[in-house]
């Protein structure tokens, strides 16, 4: 982990956000503040509809910056761009493309100066080869399995070289058994390349498991920080370790408690 | 091929006679290339191409029984063979300068539509770009569009004759202005459908316009063009037909126009079926092209 510095990798910084809905306005986000260090993984937790996900739309750039920023490099950031590589919860190939043009389409628009036509060819199996799908390069999205989609959504986002990984909720679309592969998949990479990661997720094990720190946020409307919980657990972690692991435990609980201890789901409050 | 099978198991089944105890070598079941692929493929063709085939006799038969009283006023289906062999036969025959075969005439009528119907295309898909791009444009012209879409090919003929004082373009500019609709609104539909997610990518990616054009817009879009295409060059043939039997000269609807005045019933039977037949052909065509250029992913 690189040293703390007084400027952090990415700040989200005081970001308030406010949708306005037939004249009435719904405040979703509220003075949210989040710093993640280079190479560090950072999960956003929370049920749904407390706004995790317009906070990461908010730092893609998708969803532009209302009040606040987003620093990258303590550079303002506010429109979307291949530094922050988005991997969508439901993979967003382009399915008239093959798993190999699409993940070279993104390598072209990136590389186009910097790269020759050889190198984005190497460079785009290379990709491939990491999430394990060099094999099916030439098959188009319908012809693959949900977690194969999910893995070629990865190395495209991987090919940009993203200072920044989004990670959308990327295996809620996907059965228990391939989510499992798929996270340890994550894991090795991130260990490999040492990515910073910002990844949304409503799953407690999932952020155990993979994050290094885990913002847990309140409900909705008005959303704010309610705690951040480091996960002080060497890597590389094996799943089939930390099952006893006492941290591991630990940090679990906390989690549990925070989501349905102290902020139940809207739904659940109103069904007691 | 049952029935090889069949018999070699009755014959093994059979008590050996007592007295022969010749060993009857029995011929193994020839699994050649015309049993395994080539019959296989033969019934599943011919499956699909009989009923056809029975309805068409069936049909046949009752429209003899139905005209061959006397007094009928339309040709039976032997009448019509006798009179206008030559038509069927010789599509591609040159006996004057009106007299000539049915193929020539569809050909010119195809140039027509192959003019009016790709200014319908170039032009409809640009517009329906523009429109389903901007909320203004779609707001503006498609309340006009819907109005002028309901407008039949015919109604256009007088005001096209008036404006270019000429048959030829006139006959285009009904093909082009009966077909163009359905693709400008197809087209938009299919740009305003363009998922979220790709526009995202799009976003992401930092695509510039041109390339979200080529690489998002289009590709996303295209089975809904190709819908639009589909019932644009339907539409176009429905016009060709009717607009040449106005405004003369040579072509399959003139052809009808000018049977019908010299009372020649068999031969508009024919032109008929012609008429029907390019039209199939048109539309599989249309079909075919959108089934290569999407891959598969328009509908059929």
């Amino acid at each position: 982990m690189a040293p703390a510095t007084s400027h952090p990798y990415l700040r989200i910084d005081h970001v308030d956000k406010t949708f306005s809905r037939g004249g009435k306005l719904t405040e979703v986000l509220s003075d949210v503040t989040v710093s993640i260090e280079k190479g560090e993984y950072v999960s956003i937790i929370g049920h749904s509809g407390c706004g995790k996900s317009t906070l990461l739309n908010i730092v893609a750039g998708l969803t532009p910056v209302p009040t606040g920023a987003v620093l990258l490099e303590n550079r303002e950031v506010s429109d979307p761009g291949p530094d922050r590589a988005v991997v969508f919860q439901n993979h967003s190939l382009l399915p008239w493309l093959t798993v190999y043009e699409n993940v070279r389409l993104a390598v072209d628009k990136v590389f186009s100066a910097t790269k020759s036509r050889k190198e984005r060819h190497a460079w785009t199996m290379h990709n491939l080869e990491l999430v394990q799908m060099g094999h099916a390069k030439d098959k188009r999205p319908a012809e693959i399995s949900g977690g194969m989609k999910q893995r070629v959504g990865i190395a495209r986002a991987l090919a940009m070289e993203p200072k920044v990984l989004l990670l959308d909720e990327p295996f809620g679309a996907l059965d228990a058994l391939t989510r499992a592969h798929l996270q340890d998949s994550v894991m090795a990479i991130h260990q490999k390349l040492g990515n910073t990661v910002l990844m949304i997720t409503h799953d407690v094990d999932e952020a155990v498991l993979l994050s290094d720190r885990i913002v847990m946020m309140t409900n909705g409307p008005a959303a704010r920080i309610g705690e951040v919980l480091e996960v002080p657990i060497a890597r590389p972690r094996k799943r089939l370790d930390l099952v006893a692991d006492q941290t591991y435990i630990k940090c679990r609980q906390r989690v549990i408690e925070f989501l349905y201890a102290r902020h139940k789901a809207p739904a659940l409050q109103a069904a007691e | 091929m049952n029935m090889t099978v069949l018999k070699s198991e009755t014959a093994r089944a059979m008590p050996a006679p007592a007295v022969s105890a010749d060993v009857v070598k029995l011929k193994a079941p020839k699994t050649s290339f015309i049993k395994t692929k080539l019959v296989p493929r033969v019934s599943e063709i011919s499956a699909n191409v009989l009923p056809p085939l029975v309805t068409i006799a069936l049909i046949m038969v009752v429209w003899q029984m139905l005209c061959s009283k006397p007094g009928s006023t339309l040709p039976p289906p032997t009448v019509i063979w006798d009179q206008a062999k030559d038509l069927i036969m010789e599509p591609f025959f040159v006996a004057g300068p009106q007299d000539i075969g049915l193929g020539w005439r569809v050909l010119t009528s195809l140039q027509r539509v192959a003019i009016g119907y790709g200014l319908a295309g170039l032009i409809g898909i640009a517009l329906g770009t523009i429109i389903g791009q901007s909320v203004w444009a779609m707001r503006g012209l498609d309340p006009i569009f819907q109005v002028l879409r309901t407008i039949s090919p015919l109604a256009w003929l007088p005001i096209s004759l008036a404006a270019f004082r000429d048959s030829q373009p006139s006959a285009i500019f009904v093909i082009f202005i009966t077909s163009v609709w359905p693709i400008i609104i197809n087209t938009a539909v299919g740009i305003r459908n363009i998922p979220q997610d790709y526009r995202n990518v799009a976003l992401v990616l930092r695509l510039n316009h041109y390339e979200f054009f080529t690489k998002i817009m289009i590709p996303s879009a295209a089975p809904y063009i190709f819908t639009g295409l589909r019932i644009g060059i339907g539409l176009s043939w429905l016009a060709i037909v009717a607009a040449e039997m106005l405004t003369g000269g040579v072509g399959i609807g003139f052809f009808i126009w000018d049977a019908w005045n010299s009372s020649r019933l068999p031969d508009i039977i024919v032109a008929l079926a012609y008429i029907g037949g390019i039209g199939f052909l048109l539309d599989r065509l249309v079909a075919l092209v959108a089934h290569f250029v999407t891959r598969g992913t328009a509908s059929n």
